[in-house]
Formats: structure tokens, sequence, C-alpha cells
């Protein structure tokens, strides 16, 4: 996969966080009864990161957990294998708790969905919001983001690509150039699901 | 019509909406959840451990580590599997298996049907085949089935486009308990490397102590087994065991022990006198067992014979997992489930 | 009177210890000569056979033709009609139909079948007991002479020591051996494969090889004891042939017979829970199989007989331990023997003849195994370089339970003359 641009450097994105960090504790006026949520993968690390830095200004440690949306999603019955589950560890109760959803980039809007879904099954929280590090567009359902790092104009045969240190060794969002022909693209979502 | 095309979009979004980043190459895993490896099963239907490798064995223990927790959540299911149908035909009077069948399949929200069938073809009923048949002509997608005769499964197997899980063929093979029991393993011990797994009981008739004989093997424990000779079939090295005639060599020193249930039903005549003098060489009582390793665990597949194979202290004593095992089956079933769910025996085929 | 000549082809015919380029004159049903560059007149046919083997009329001396009783598995005529594309000119059937051939009567209509219907000979094969449930003897002597060649309870046992006893005692006023399905059947009961390492996998109920040394241990203490000639069936374990063995070496009148598929196959091809693989006796485990081989080369085995044991799919296609045991082998007999015993070199050509043509004829005291003039014209062609894969759908036999089903073999039948006519011939 052939990168074409860089679209966030490792200083952009902590600055990035840290902004989404005081955005999520301005909205909700504090942190009482807030929760933060990973979506699996990279939103895990990307939640843990903001609840660090909510921490360092906040002096209080917001409960984290993940979600793993792969029993949600619907193209379940589409796709062949299925894909492999990860864990969803959600440990705290969500009742009356505001939970932000955190992922690296928002795109069709189905993984949201899948995971709105996955959480009403965990509890009925007061509200559920969504920070996302990338919004690139091309949304396929009624979803939008409450907190964006940044939005990134795309088209639909390019890739944004997170890579984050604890999982990629390194922090950094590129623009990648889908490469063509069926082969690449059903790798790319055997890499999606892996 | 406009469906057609959706798989593929969907496919397509999916993979750009995460960015197309694998994971489970990080050292230090943090989120590594799942070992990497083997994403999906290599066989098209689970009839027998024997059938499976490391890498199978491994995935779906770590999908049914998954698994475990959706089943203590406020609302046990989850939508993976709406608007597939199950068809559990169970041969054999089974309790728990079957019930841990439907329910697995329920958190999972597919459709379960369960029949029972009469198991002698010698009653006037149809074959085998001519039930597999007719219940392909209501487009199941997966079959759990138990029978009492070996190979059953892999003659359904033969005439079913769905995919066939057995749950019990005669004294072959019972792959769910082996992976439910090497779940409960690893979630007391963390490993399988250098465990020593005492396996006490009629061996000859058994399908759990030939799944486990397999599934421990393959995962790399050392197997053991003590029975009255009766109870042990011909060359029964050959499986990958030591062999003991008595129980206290077996145990001793042993990480785990597993009694077997003495079917009592089935080849009991002539292999031995009474239950009581079983019980007085075989049974598992505390003090025989001071002898194993610390912290060994003991095992029962179930249903029990309480002062047959195992001491009501030892079946309800703190070493026991018996429950956790039940426990676990459900999160193994419901993995097997998905697993083999995934795609058509076609797709695999064509692969 | 026809004449056919058989010309420049192998003759290997081991009763005149012959093994030579020649021709072969047949005229009528009958042999006429044998011999270098035979002349030939104008109104005989003459078939070339350079690159040929020509022998003796091949005889299966183990068959179930299934008729009367159970001719949706096979017929007179279906059988013989495989028999006869298999390279045989002719079959001796078991007596386990319905009604058991315990009586002149049965006799008497397998062998109008046969005349009427038959492509190759039929020997018919009458029970040693009533109904074969081995009780009261049969009327053997009036079975004898209605036209059995022998007689055996095949499918079971002879029941008890004391009526093979009896019948090995009682046969000798005849000539005629008696014939032994050799099974302890208290040590098989419920066993569907052998008891070896694969049965300790499969989880299928065992039957050990003691279960048929003990019965030929009996049979061949009896045979001692009366002086009857006993005739082991289907062996199939190296214990049940060292007994053969050692009886034969203290020239008692013992003789057997080895199936192709117990000197091709092992227990382990049970493995996929094909019912094809499912026999009675069991496959064996390959220590039996080496045994089996060496009992070929040594002399032990006097005869391979197919126990050709149709069956209808439905009796195939049900779980492996309920399903009927045997297969078909008329059509696959002589491949398999080309190729794992000849071609291997376990044997050689003439013994393939003596297994397949002088035994048999000599064990059932029928004309027959022997290319000499005025005898019989019954011959068989073999194709010992023709390479070619079993094709199971093409069988002429009404059942095709066979495991040997797309095996590629060295060594065909080329044709089968029986009574001076060519009953069969190869396409190619």
């Amino acid at each position: 996969m052939r990168v074409k641009a860089t679209v966030m450097e490792a200083a952009q994105m902590d600055r990035t966080l840290t902004r989404i960090s005081h955005e999520i504790v301005e909205r909700n006026g504090g942190t009482e009864n807030l929760v933060l949520i990973g979506i699996r993968t990279r939103g895990v690390p990307l939640a843990r990161a903001i609840a660090a830095k909510i921490e360092e200004f906040e002096g209080v440690q917001i409960p984290t957990g993940s979600v793993d949306i792969t029993l949600y999603r619907d193209d379940l019955s589409q796709i062949s294998p299925n894909p492999v589950v990860q864990k969803t560890d959600l440990p705290f109760d969500l009742h009356d708790q505001t939970a932000v959803l955190v992922d690296d980039v928002l795109y069709t809007g189905r993984t949201v969905r899948s995971a709105l879904d996955a959480l009403t099954d965990f509890g009925r929280p007061l509200a559920i919001q969504l920070a996302v590090l990338i919004d690139r567009g091309h949304r396929e359902l009624p979803i939008r983001a409450d907190f964006v790092g940044k939005n990134v104009p795309t088209s639909s045969d390019e890739i944004v690509e997170v890579r984050l240190e604890s999982i990629d060794g390194e922090n950094i969002v590129v623009l990648c150039e889908m490469p063509a022909g069926g082969g690449q693209e059903a790798s790319e979502d055997v890499k999606e699901e892996s | 019509m406009m469906d057609d095309k959706k798989p593929e979009s969907n496919e397509r979004q999916a993979a750009g909406e995460k960015g197309g980043q694998a994971m489970g190459n990080d050292p230090n895993g943090i989120q590594v959840d799942t070992e990497p490896g083997a994403t999906a099963l290599k066989c098209t239907d689970l009839l027998g451990i024997e059938y499976l490798d490391v890498e199978d064995i491994n995935l779906i223990l770590d999908t049914a580590e998954h698994f475990k927790e959706i089943s203590q959540r406020p609302i046990k299911k989850v939508p993976a599997l709406r608007g597939k149908t199950i068809v559990n035909i169970f041969f054999e009077p089974s309790t728990r298996t079957r019930t841990s069948f439907e329910i697995a399949a329920k958190r999972l929200s597919a459709d379960a049907q369960s029949i029972s069938a009469s198991t002698s073809s010698l009653v006037k009923g149809e074959t085998l085949v001519d039930t597999a048949l007719n219940i392909e002509a209501m487009y199941p997608d997966l079959i759990v089935m138990r029978h009492s005769r070996p190979g059953a499964a892999h003659l359904y197997a033969r005439h079913t486009s769905a995919r066939v899980i057995n749950a019990g063929d005669g004294g072959h093979e019972h792959p769910t308990q082996a992976l439910l029991d090497a779940l409960t393993i690893r979630d007391h011990k963390g490993k399988f490397e250098g465990l020593r797994v005492a396996i006490i009981g009629d061996i000859a008739h058994s399908r759990v102590a030939r799944s486990n004989i397999h599934c421990l093997n393959k995962l790399g424990a050392q197997v053991v087994v003590a029975a009255p000779p009766t109870f042990l079939p011909l060359d029964v090295e050959s499986l990958g065991v030591e062999a003991h005639h008595r129980l206290e060599p077996a145990i001793e020193g042993a990480d785990v022990v597993m009694a077997l249930r003495i079917q009592l039903e089935r080849g009991g005549k002539l292999s031995f006198p009474s239950q009581r003098e079983y019980f007085s060489l075989f049974g598992l009582t505390r003090e025989r067992l001071s002898i194993t390793a610390e912290d060994s665990i003991v095992m029962h597949p179930g249903p029990m014979n309480r002062g047959v194979e195992i001491a009501s202290d030892v079946a309800d004593g703190p070493t026991s997992v018996i429950l956790d095992q039940v426990r676990n089956g459900l999160a193994v079933r419901m993995a097997v489930l998905y697993l083999l769910a995934g795609s058509s025996k076609d797709v695999e085929t064509a692969a | 009177m026809s004449r056919l000549l058989l010309k420049g082809g192998r003759i290997v015919d081991p009763s005149q210890k012959l093994d030579q380029v020649w021709d072969l004159l047949i005229n009528d049903d009958r042999i006429e000569a044998v011999g270098k560059d035979l002349p030939q007149d104008s109104d005989t046919e003459v078939i070339d056979l350079a690159g040929k083997v020509v022998a003796p009329g091949f005889v299966d001396m183990h068959v179930h033709l299934r008729e009367p009783g159970f001719e949706y598995k096979e017929t007179v005529a279906s059988g013989t009609a495989a028999a006869a594309a298999g390279g045989f000119t002719g079959v001796a059937c078991m007596p386990n139909t319905d009604p058991v051939n315990d009586n002149r009567a049965v006799t008497e209509l397998i062998l109008e079948r046969a005349s009427d219907e038959g492509t190759v000979a039929v020997y018919p094969i009458g029970a040693v007991s009533v109904g074969s449930k081995g009780e009261e003897m049969a009327e053997i002597g009036d079975l004898v002479d209605a036209g059995c060649v022998a007689v055996s309870d095949d499918g079971h046992p002879v029941a008890t020591s004391f009526l093979m006893r009896r019948a090995l005692e009682y046969t000798k006023m005849f000539g005629i051996p008696v014939i032994d399905h050799c099974e302890d059947l208290s040590l098989t009961a419920k066993s569907s494969m052998h008891e070896g390492t694969a049965s300790t996998r499969l989880g299928l109920r065992g039957h050990p090889s003691a279960a048929e040394e003990i019965i030929v241990g009996r049979d061949v203490i009896l045979a001692e004891l009366t002086g009857g000639h006993l005739h082991c069936a289907h062996l199939s374990t190296a214990g049940a042939l060292r007994q053969v063995r050692e009886a034969k070496r203290r020239d008692l009148a013992v003789t057997c017979e080895v199936t192709p598929h117990h000197f091709t196959l092992i227990d382990e091809a049970v493995s996929g829970f094909d019912t094809n693989t499912k026999m009675s006796p069991p496959l064996r485990g390959p220590e039996d199989l080496d045994a089996v081989l060496a009992a070929f080369a040594d002399g032990t085995v006097d005869v391979i007989a197919t126990d050709h044991a149709p069956h209808h799919a439905d009796e195939k296609n049900v779980e492996y331990d309920i399903a009927m045991p045997g297969i078909i082998g008329l059509e696959t007999a002589v491949p398999l023997a080309c190729e794992h015993l000849v071609h291997t070199g376990v044997i050689d050509v003439s013994r393939l003849v003596e297994l397949f043509s002088i035994n048999p004829c000599r064990i059932l005291g029928i004309a027959g195994g022997t290319l000499e003039a005025g005898a019989p014209a019954n011959v068989t062609v073999l194709d010992l370089d023709r390479q070619a894969s079993i094709d199971i759908s093409a069988s002429l036999s009404k059942s095709q339970n066979s495991p040997f089903d797309g095996m590629l073999l060295r060594g065909w039948p080329a044709a089968t003359i029986y009574s001076g006519k060519i009953v069969w011939r190869s396409d190619t």
C-alpha cells in the first residue's frame, strides 16, 4: 500500500488528543458519571490516552473499557470466514453514565452503529457520545461524531491509517492509496479482522 | 437487486473505516487478546479432535474465552448468528450437552430446533441418511448431532451442505467435551506444556477419553490413563498415552485428574465385577488424591455416578472444577457454532 | 464343429509345467491341442494373442450369487456375467441364500438358472447344517448328488466342534471339503472391524485375530482326528496362516484361501468410516498383511478367492457398525493380484495360475485347471501389462460395493473363454 501523505504527526496527535480530552470534560460539565469506551482495536489505546490526559488535568481516573463489535457487525452473514472475536471489557455499570465511545477513524458509520448496539446490551447509559481522531466522511448511516480530532477529505479508494505506539510502534496518521484488485481488498478485510 | 453489491461495499468500508491496520504483531501486545495465528478453522465440520490441528484448537479456545463474558451480561445475547438455523439432532438421550448447545445457539441469536430421534434403525423407521436428506430440505446452517454409533456424524456430513458438529458418536469422539475440558484446564493452569493429566475409567468405550487424549496431546500435555485392563482398548499406548492398571501410579504427581463416567449401560458386563469393587480400586477419594501434584484439579464430564467413579466430598470439594467445565461448555459451544457458521461448505471447497 | 485357434500367446499351465509362447487349439468345448505353430484350416477362427498370457480357466471358489432370495443384490445371471468380465470361467457359490442351499431343490434351482442364464460355470456349495443353523447335518449325500462340490455354513462358522467333527467325517464318503468361515462368535459380538490400533482410535468394537485363530485351531485338530478335508475360507491373520502352514507340514488335508482385499488393504482404511471397508473377516493390521504376503510366497495359501459379497447401496449407506459386511470382488481380483502379487515379485505367473485355477479345481474336485488335450475349453487370457483404473460403475454385478473404485492397476484379464466360447473380451 502506497503512502500518499502524512495526515498527522506524533506531536500533533498528542495535541489533538489533549484538545479532545478538554472538550469532553467541558461538554459534560466535569467528569462525574463519565466513562470512556474504546472500540477495538485502535479505539482502545486512544481511550486510554484520553483517560490519562483527563487524569493529568482533572486529577480524576475515568473508568475506561473496551468493546469488540465483531458479533454486532451487519455483514456477518455475508463475509467468510467469520472474523476473529476479541474481548469486550466493560468493568463498570453503564446505567446512568455518560459513555464516550472512542475510535480512530469515522468512515461509513457502521462500526459505530454496531458499537451502539453492543452497548445497549450492557445497560442503559444516560447518553452516548462519540470521539474520533479522524473523520474522513463518506457516511452511510446517520451518525456524526461529538468530538473530532481532524476532518480529512478523502476519496473512497483511499485508506486512512492510524498507527499507534502501543500497537504499531509509532504515533502517526497517514493517507494511503488502496491497491487495485480484489485480492488486495480481501486481504485488507482480513487485516481488519485480525 | 442492490443487495448484490452490498457485501463488497460493506467489506470495503469496514476495511477503510478501521484503516486497514493489522494487529497482533505488537511485541508488547498490551491489547493483543488473541494469539496471532489462525483466523479461521481449517475444517468444514467438527467431527473429531483428531482432525483439528493445534491452531484450530487454540482458535476455538481463544474465541470461547471471549464468549464467556456474554453469559454474564444483563442481556445474555448477541446478534452474531441472526437468521442462522441450527438443528440439534439427538439420537441418544442427553440432557446437558443438548441444553448446552441449545443455550449456546440462543445466546448467539440463532434459531435452534432440537429433535430427539430413535437410535435403532432395526426398529422400523427411516435411515440416518433419510433423516439427513429430510432435514436438508429445511435449509439448516448447522447440525449438532449425537448418535450411539461411531462415524455417524461422518455419514451425516456426507449428506448435507450444513456444517456438522459431532456432539458424540458412540465410543469415537466428543470434540466439544474435550475443548471445554481444555479450556477449563487452561483457566486453572494457564498452560498445557508439562502438565500431567490422568484420565481414569472406561477408556475403551469412552468418546470423552479419545477426544481428550487427542486434544491434550496436541496441546502438549502428557496424558496418563488408568483402568482395569478390561477397560483399556488394545494397544492403548498407540493413542499417545502412558497406561496403568492401577490408579496410584497414574495420579501420582498429576496436575489434573479426570474421572470418566462408568457406562453402566454400555459394555459393562464382564468388564468389572461390581460397582463396589470398581470404587475400591479406582474411585477418586480425598485420601487417594493426596499423592497428586499440589494445586491439582479434579474433573468429570458428567453425569457422575457418585460413589462409583468419585467420592462425593471430592466432587463437591475445593479441587473440583466440575461446574467450571459446565460453564465453559457453553462458551466453547458458542465459539464452535460461531466459527463454523461463518461460511458455507461451498466457500470452503472452492477455496 | 467350430475350431478356435489362440495364436502366439504365452501359455502358462503349471499342470503340464508349461510356460511357452505357443498356440492353443480349441475344438468345440474341448481343448484339442497345445503346441508350436499349430496348423489351421479355413474355418478355424484365429485370435492373435501375442503378448498375452493364456491360462487354464480361473475359478473363484468363494462367491455369493445371492439367488435365490436376494435377487436385488445379485443373481446367477448378473454374478456370472461379472465373473466372466473378471476373467473367471467358473464360480462356486455359497449356500447362505434364502432359502439356504441345504437341500436338493435349491441346488437344482441354482444349476437350472446357471444353465439358462449363466455366462460361466456355477458350482454350488451346500450347507453343512440344515438352514446353516449349526444343529442337524444337512443331507450332504443328496446335495452332492444334485451337484454340490463342497459344504459350508459360510457367513457363520460351523457352530460346534461336534458338528465340525461329524461333517469332516461324513464328507470323506464323497471326497469333498468342508469349507469353514473361521470365527469365534463369542469374541466378535457387535464388532465391525479388526481389533487393533485403528479400532482403538475409531472407537468401533474390535474383532480380534484370536477369534479366527481359535476356530482354525479347532478345525485343524479335528481334520487331524478325522482325516477329512478342511478348507479354511478367507484367512486373514498371521496366526491362522501359521496354523495352516504347520498343518500342511504335517501333511494334513488342510487347504486355505485368501481374498484380494486381505492382501491389499489394512484396517487403517476404515478411518473415514467408509462402509465399503467393512468385511467379514475384517481388514487386518499391517503385520497380518505382511504374513499374508509371506504365506503367498511360501505356498501356504492355496487359493485366491474373492468372497464376492454384493450388497445393495442402501445396506451400505448407513452407520458403519450396522452396515452389511463384504464387497464385490469378481472384476477386481485379477488386476489386484497382478499388481500386488505378481508385479511386486511376491509370486510368479505360474503360481498365480495355481492360485486362481489349478488349486480351486483340485480342492473342489472339478474338471479344469489344465490346458491338456481333452480338457474342457475353459481359458483365461491375461494382459499383464495393461494399466487401467477400476471403474465400479461399469461393473456387471448388480451391486457396486467396493473400496477399490478408481484404483490404478497393472495386469488385467483380456478375454474369458468358457466351454470353447469367448464369453467376455476386453474392449482394449
